[in-house]
């Protein structure tokens, strides 16, 4: 049966499975669902596939998403296994892979899920136990929503007071600066934005073809819609020894590059970092901005960590709102996307799939073309929609609900302000590992020293040094982490990203055991 | 003042379009110009232009424009929410601002939206969703054990028991596991594998997916895409933003809109001429024409399918909307096993589902799952890593499906209630079809086939000569021309036949059975007096 898989070998996970059966290429969860569906179903398949590798969109296959990849599949399989009484040297799987703040134990905020419930089973605006601005926030929802029901369509583009409330919210957090409900899209998450947009971009062929500029280190849903539109990908590096701070003569020799093969268009920009923590200073987003209007290129700033801003001596500056303080030379005309999201900051309500993007400067009969492509989805969920209004729409001094709203959002922040600090004090700690501190977002991203031994071993098995490492970390302590490998990283460097998102004793638990783990490692290979 | 209805800037644009559709009719490709030529819209947008370059100075191009945006995008239609629907928004905020017309209010008979219509959402499915919502609702005693018990067993397969986790990419497990088992028991015995199982962002999302998944190849080795005419728009759209190959099979309107074998091996083998074609997509019940396929014609599609190596697609979102006593609803994955293991076994076949349509009509959750059976699992592999990258569908559209195959059971406090709530709102929508069928056959002119499911109706409509000529020297197909004239005279919005494709020189236009009855009794004679005094004044009937 191996055979029918080791014709084309996985590309993404034949890695990793390699070193854990010793001889077969395949996945083995794929091995385990073929022969089930042959043993279901009684007999070998009489006719070919339609779709099979060879056959199927060649984009598709290209896409690669690691913080969801191979090591995550392996890190739920050893759940199961612990769970079915395999034996292993540590009793749980620590997930700190994925920036899933509630999945860690944080709570819900509790106005939040309140109003939600509210416009989800309207027959508690009777209840006396919900307090006013609870229903008063639902009914204003529901008032928008077609027959007063969370469960009808919204228009496409989303539901009409949800766009006010986000332009109000823009306008406050940007000192003023105007903001139009018209330029504002609700979406299913920040990421369906984010394709979408990309989606309009992409033309050409060849050397036409559209160039898209992102960040290396990257959040890889970059890389993975870039690879499944089939636009180019254009890698600027981030400066690791300065705190991974933008350069703009990296930004201008990567575009320069980029010029001989492809038509670069767009350059996207995560601020604050996601994986690598940074916090960009005003100067540098207005040196961003400069460098996008000189070189006409499309802006895409991916700003859903706006409220995730640890350091001291930082702060969070929308490109939006740099772009404005230009003066109009720039704010007529650069265009920028910027994306927000319910997932991330102090609520982390990832499931709810929420999120808005604002739209400036977008020619007139491209947006009629936005509103069209995205209507064929028919509406982006509207319990996500809800979200996002409170989230813009929070309770205000002198409201039932602030004292309680005010503490669960300031203890939410302040732990993680902590988790930040005590992650790269500890890390820092342990000799081959550095670590830049966590100015923002929600996650580490330390380089890791590597023995020479170790990095021939993996290559040898045809692995990502850091993958080797992640998933000997994984197979020996239980914590589950994305190699740097899948956000990218300067050859012959090694990394990997974590969340800080565990509970303060749970991370310490966590972070001694890495040290531990890294010692061993470097003491076993060197 | 009310804003002109606009085109989309491009849509029909000749060189935007893929070369295989070049040479079809426009769908929507009617000059806005030619109505209004001093359109706002276009006024904005040339001011727009001109303030922005002007103020650096110099004329700057923008970096995206209609010449350099993504062509499929361009080419992309989807008439359900079209001009007419932003032309009906419009006249609303025009009633809104105090503006008069001769009519008091818009009725949207254009999407199949049902709460947006006045349908009361399941009270039961609602409790569970609030529950997991705001898990503090389980000390309530207003909420019933049943209820209570659902709500825990979705939340305890959450991480950190919360509904605002991101969960698997196909889903929560114990939600795939009950789909599973749901389907089993609905096709009486044959075995569905959870494992088989995605959660999806509606079935829209699903439906993409899979033809992501299929599209592949230059020119005449492109993925071919077989959909019924008339369609569901979702198709043609998704098709066009693949840059995908449409290949169109007409439903037999004489014959009830039935699928004729015959045809589909028509369609098939032109379309071999000039692409591969890969997939067959089936709406069952029919969208827009609402017709419910005979066990016979499913075998015999499946039949086609495995004998011509097609990839099948069945879009059973409207499995719980059967209304004619004599039809009945077949899901294609039983017949497929019905057929035997040599068919079961081998053809490759994605349904999906969703909870926007059946009795729940829970539209903006965005809830819904397809299955797959049959997929080579390295493709499978695929699937699940490109799901990957959406993170997961929305957790209240999943925990709101999981109500809808686990419904309250004989047994349970909220039995009564459910079935009674379920049963009043198949009941009615029932009586609509009838309804509509009959009132709209009484109109000369107007011929409807029964509305044996779905919620749509898509009667034929005869648009005299002249009137025919008129629409075209605007550049109007003419059933948009007569749809946007009932909308500004009656306030009454349906969507153009052209919209989602006809035999040509046949006009239609799809209408939802959704209003409430009395509603949709003065919705129906006003489409019946707009009709006559339409055929008068082009001087059809004397």
């Amino acid at each position: 049966m191996c055979s029918i898989h080791t014709v084309i070998p996985h590309p993404l996970f034949c890695c990793c499975y390699e070193t854990l059966n010793g001889k077969c290429l395949a996945l083995r969860t794929n091995i385990t669902s073929f022969s089930k569906a042959m043993s279901e179903n009684g007999a070998l398949p009489l006719r070919g596939k339609v779709l099979t590798l060879d056959t199927m969109n060649a984009n598709v296959k290209k896409v690669d998403y690691a913080v969801r990849g191979p090591i995550v599949q392996r890190a739920v399989q050893i759940e199961k296994e612990l769970k079915e009484g395999v034996k292993k040297p540590f009793e749980e799987v620590i997930k700190a892979n994925i920036g899933d703040a509630h999945a860690m134990g944080q709570r819900p905020i509790t106005f939040f899920r309140q109003v939600m419930a509210l416009c989800t089973y309207p027959q508690l605006l009777d209840d006396n136990k919900f307090p006013e601005d609870a229903k008063n926030r639902a009914r204003r929802i529901l008032q928008s929503c077609g027959g007063n029901s969370i469960g009808a369509y919204t228009t496409s583009q989303g539901i009409d007071c949800v766009r006010h409330d986000v332009a109000n919210y823009i306008q406050r957090r940007d000192g003023g600066i105007p903001s139009d409900p018209d330029n504002i899209y609700l979406t299913t998450g920040a990421s369906d934005g984010i394709v979408t947009i990309l989606k309009l971009l992409t033309t050409g062929e060849g050397r036409t073809r559209t160039g898209v500029m992102i960040s290396i280190p990257q959040y890889p849903l970059y890389s993975a819609s870039i690879a499944e539109l089939g636009a180019v990908q254009i890698n600027y590096y981030l400066n690791e020894e300065k705190c991974w701070s933008l350069d703009i003569s990296e930004l201008q020799r990567s575009l320069q590059a980029a010029r001989e093969h492809c038509n670069p268009c767009v350059l996207c920009i995560i601020n604050p970092g996601n994986p690598t923590g940074q916090v960009q200073s005003r100067q540098c987003i207005e040196d961003v901005i400069r460098f996008a209007a000189k070189e006409n290129l499309f802006l895409m700033a991916d700003e859903v960590y706006q409220d995730n801003v640890y350091a001291e001596g930082c702060a969070f500056h929308s490109f939006k709102k740099v772009l404005f303080e230009m003066g109009p030379e720039y704010s007529s005309k650069v265009e920028l996307a910027s994306f927000h999201s319910t997932s991330k900051c102090y609520m982390g309500e990832c499931g709810f799939r929420g999120g808005y993007m604002e739209v400036m400067n977008m020619d007139p009969e491209v947006k009629a073309q936005l509103t069209k492509l995205v209507s064929v989805r028919l509406c982006p969920p509207a319990p996500g929609q809800a979200l996002m209004d409170l989230v813009v729409n929070s309770p205000q001094p002198g409201e039932p609900s602030y004292q309680t709203f005010m503490k669960e959002r300031t203890a939410v922040l302040s732990a993680l302000a902590e988790k930040a600090k005590l992650t790269e004090e500890i890390l820092n700690t342990v000799p081959g590992i550095s670590c830049n501190p966590v100015q923002g977002a929600m996650y580490s991203f330390p380089r890791i020293t590597l023995p020479e031994r170790s990095i021939n071993e993996a290559k040898a098995k045809g692995q990502a040094p850091d993958m080797f490492y992640c998933m000997k970390l994984l197979e020996e302590t239980g914590i589950c982490l994305v190699p740097g490998s899948g956000f990218g990283q300067r050859e012959g460097t090694y990394h990997f990203r974590m969340t800080i998102l565990p509970p303060t004793d749970k991370l310490k638990i966590m972070l001694n055991k890495l040290k531990e783990f890294h010692q061993k490692f470097t003491q076993q290979y060197s | 003042r009310v804003l002109p209805i606009f085109e989309y800037p491009g849509v029909t644009c000749g060189d935007a379009l893929p070369r295989w559709r070049r040479s079809a009719p426009p769908i929507l490709g009617f000059k806005n110009a030619l109505l209004n030529p001093t359109s706002d819209m276009r006024f904005l947008t040339a001011e727009a232009k001109v303030s922005a370059g002007r103020l650096n100075g110099k004329m700057r191009e923008k970096t995206l424009t209609m010449d350099t945006l993504n062509p499929q995008v361009k080419a992309v239609e989807y008439a359900v929410r079209g001009p007419i629907v932003i032309k009906a928004g419009e006249i609303e905020k025009y009633l809104e601002e105090g503006g008069t017309k001769p009519f008091s209010e818009v009725i949207k008979a254009n999407i199949g939206d049902a709460h947006a219509m006045g349908q009361q959402p399941i009270t039961f499915l609602r409790q569970v969703v609030a529950l997991c919502t705001f898990p503090e609702l389980m000390d309530s005693p207003s909420f019933p054990e049943d209820a209570k018990w659902r709500a825990r067993r979705i939340l305890q397969g959450c991480g950190g028991h919360s509904l605002g986790s991101y969960s698997a990419s196909p889903g929560v497990e114990c939600i795939r596991k009950d789909i599973a088992a749901y389907i089993e028991q609905r096709d009486e015995g044959v075995p569905s594998d959870w494992e088989n199982i995605y959660l999806t962002t509606g079935a829209s999302d699903g439906i993409m997916t899979i033809l992501r998944l299929l599209v592949s190849g230059k020119d005449s080795s492109r993925t071919g895409v077989m959909i019924p005419i008339p369609q569901y728009p979702l198709y043609s759209a998704a098709i066009s933003e693949m840059d995908a190959v449409q290949v169109n099979y007409y439903l037999d309107e004489d014959n009830c809109w039935a699928l004729d074998i015959n045809e589909l091996y028509r369609a098939y083998q032109a379309a071999k001429l000039h692409c591969q074609p890969k997939v067959i997509c089936i709406i069952n019940p029919g969208n827009p024409t609402g017709q419910v396929q005979s066990k016979k014609c499913i075998e015999e599609v499946l039949h086609f399918a495995y004998e011509e190596n097609l990839f099948v697609m069945s879009d059973e979102v409207y499995q719980d909307n059967v209304y004619t006593p004599d039809c009945q609803f077949h899901s294609f994955k039983k017949v497929l096993y019905e057929m035997g293991p040599e068919y079961f076994n081998s053809v490759e076949l994605a349904s999906f589902h969703s909870t926007s349509k059946g009795y729940t009509g829970e539209c903006g959750f965005r809830g819904g799952y397809m299955e797959v059976i049959n997929m080579d699992p390295e493709v499978k592999a695929q699937l699940v890593k490109l799901l990957s990258v959406r993170l997961c569908p929305p957790l209240a559209g999943q925990a709101a499906m999981d109500v809808i195959v686990n419904p309250p059971q004989p047994d349970e406090h909220s039995y009564k209630q459910f079935h009674q709530e379920k049963s009043s709102v198949l009941g009615a929508l029932a009586d609509k079809a009838k309804l509509t069928e009959q009132i709209l056959n009484a109109v000369p002119g107007i011929k409807c086939n029964p509305v044996q499911g779905a919620m749509y109706a898509f009667p034929r409509i005869f648009i005299p000569p002249k009137a025919v000529e008129e629409a075209k020297a605007l550049g109007m197909q003419p059933d948009m021309f007569y749809c946007l004239r009932l909308l500004e005279e009656t306030g009454i919005c349906v969507v153009p036949g052209s919209g989602f494709g006809q035999k040509d020189g046949t006009y239609h236009f799809r209408m939802t059975i959704l209003p409430s009855i009395e509603k949709l009794k003065v919705l129906l004679g006003k489409v019946r007096d707009f009709h006559i005094s339409f055929l008068k004044e082009y001087s059809a009937l004397e």
